[in-house]
């Protein structure tokens, strides 16, 4: 067992698939209620939260960080809300002015006080994956990546979150209203989806950074439902899909000496543009 | 400081951001108006692999061809997500947020593959994710002087088809305009407004430039007319003091600072104007 830890390769590969797969669950359900560009609002807002619990609690990890800065990705979803609702800026608009500005904070706050650090704008924005096998925890005996072992166990609350409430997250995805008046209480639904959702980016982080966050988030869920019906199989084709990605990213990276997270991301499209071939349009219309 | 300002790189930085401020700001109102905002950033993040692309062409630094590079793949991302967003069951946001991250990944993975060719480092293109002031050239502001003109000419011809598409898109058909053909120049130049600032703001962050002058000017204004040249104001004064900051402390990357200073304008205007002006007209 420590002999697969110890390997440099599945370090990180794990890692990719850890990562893309807790994004890609809950992402699912974002993009199925017509959310999808929330997680690139969170994923922007927790940087300033990673600055803020940096600055105050000098953490770059754990659980601290977790949710200090998971609560900052909630909170650009909240602020956004709250300026759309107030009536004198559009919801588009909103949401395009909170995210960059408290993304443009955070930079700011870590290329004044974090340079030494490894929370530095590049790898907030990109991941450093190919080095996550450096940074070690030791858990049952057995010493793994520190990602890993945060990424397992955001991986286990994800799925356990979407397990206890399938129910009412598939009921609350196609009717909100509904939900309401059957006392599932929709919104603190939401808000522990959106909570989930930040913890699993700030998580993510070191692997993919900001913005191929997005891609994870997103990419398999679309392509979930443009093969699949039923939410169940959406959300199992958008996993399938993560997993893929990560390890034919880090097999093409590795050929040809590219970014492994880039190259991750990058390999969502493959299934994607599966997805959208005239073949498969020929073979479901048969 | 008066020193620091005579300087002409600081003066080359200066006049830069000014046009390329104006640029995008004036041309954000269309967007803002719109109710695009959001279209801009996933083509600013779309710009990424255009500009690597273009740096691997020509294995130089060569900001006319890297631009041209980032308005291709941007305007790429833009109809891939529209295609996206005519299939079944794919909404509007999904279909921008997939563009927008699978262009960025070929973006990270074009630079990646750039890096390793020898100048690359020399190139800064990774001054293209968070915007580098001090990385523009006296050339560089020829060019987007004459972008920013030739945006801008453009629209003082069309002004009466992009008034109304943006008011009255249903009447404009009727009074004869080609809808199609319209929409397609408003996105083109929304494109080009983005692109222009690439260097300056940066990839990230770019979009901010675009949507924030225009929602500050918007709180002062009913007026399309006053809103176009206000927001171009805007857009130009926060471009010129994030970029002056940023040359002069040495490493803070520009992008942020930009995006902060035409933030702050936007909560100044929502604070001082109580209630927003009525609704917005030609």
């Amino acid at each position: 067992m420590q002999v697969l830890f110890d390997d440099i390769g599945f370090a990180i590969v794990l890692t990719g698939i850890l990562a893309a797969g807790s994004t890609a669950l809950l992402g699912s359900f974002l993009v199925v209620r017509g959310q999808a560009l929330l997680t690139d609002a969170i994923s922007h807002g927790i940087v300033l939260g990673i600055a803020v619990t940096f600055l105050v609690a000098g953490v770059t990890t754990g659980p601290l960080q977790l949710l200090g800065a998971g609560a900052a990705g909630v909170m650009t979803v909240l602020l956004t809300e709250a300026l759309s609702a107030s009536g004198r800026v559009r919801r588009d608009a909103a949401t395009g002015l909170v995210f960059p500005a408290m993304f443009a904070l955070g930079i700011l706050l870590l290329s004044l006080f974090a340079r030494d650090v490894h929370v530095d704008p590049h790898t907030v924005l990109l991941g450093e994956i190919g080095y996550v096998w450096l940074d070690r925890v030791i858990i049952f005996g057995l010493s793994v990546p520190r990602s890993v072992a945060v990424l397992g166990a955001m991986s286990i609350v994800n799925v356990l979150f979407v397990a206890a409430f399938y129910e009412r997250l598939s009921f609350a995805a196609f009717d909100e209203v509904q939900a309401g008046l059957r006392g599932m209480r929709p919104r603190a639904l939401t808000i522990a989806l959106l909570g989930l959702t930040s913890m699993t980016a700030v998580a993510a982080l070191d692997a993919v950074g900001v913005v191929l966050f997005i891609a994870f988030a997103i990419v398999p869920a679309v392509v979930g439902l443009l093969v699949a019906r039923r939410l169940s199989s959406v959300v199992l084709v958008a996993l399938g899909t993560a997993a893929f990605a990560a390890v034919s990213g880090y097999w093409v990276a590795v050929a040809l000496d590219l970014s492994i997270g880039g190259s991750m991301a990058a390999m969502t499209g493959i299934p994607l543009l599966l997805a959208l071939t005239p073949v498969r349009r020929a073979w479901q219309m048969s | 400081m008066s020193n620091f300002l005579l300087d002409p790189i600081v003066i080359t930085v200066a006049l830069g951001a000014a046009l390329l401020g104006m640029t995008a700001g004036a041309l954000g109102t269309f967007a803002v108006l719109r109710g695009e905002s959001l279209i801009g950033d996933t083509m600013s993040h779309a710009a990424l692999p255009g500009v690597g692309l273009g740096f691997l062409l020509t294995g130089e630094r060569s900001l006319p061809i890297m631009l041209a590079g980032a308005i291709v793949t941007g305007l790429a991302a833009a109809l891939f997500s529209l295609y996206l967003s005519s299939l079944p069951r794919i909404k509007r946001d999904a279909a921008m947020g997939v563009a927008l991250g699978l262009f960025f990944a070929l973006g990270v993975v074009a630079l990646s593959y750039a890096q390793k060719r020898p100048g690359a480092a020399a190139a800064g293109l990774e001054s293209f994710l968070f915007g580098q002031a001090a990385a523009t050239l006296r050339s560089d502001v020829w060019l987007l002087g004459g972008v920013a003109m030739l945006a801008l000419g453009v629209v003082s011809v069309f002004w009466k088809q992009a008034k109304l598409i943006t008011f009255d898109p249903d009447f404009a058909v009727a009074g004869g305009s080609d809808r199609r053909a319209t929409e397609a120049l408003i996105t083109g130049l929304l494109a080009v407004a983005i692109v222009i600032g690439l260097q300056m703001v940066g990839v990230v962050l770019m979009s901010a430039l675009v949507v924030a002058p225009a929602v500050a000017a918007r709180q002062w204004t009913g007026s399309l007319t006053a809103m176009f040249w206000l927001a171009g104001a805007i857009g130009a004064g926060s471009a010129v003091s994030g970029a002056l900051i940023s040359a002069q402390s040495s490493g803070l990357a520009t992008g942020p600072l930009v995006v902060l200073v035409a933030t702050a304008v936007v909560v100044v205007s929502l604070v001082t104007t109580r209630q927003r002006v009525g609704r917005v007209e030609g």
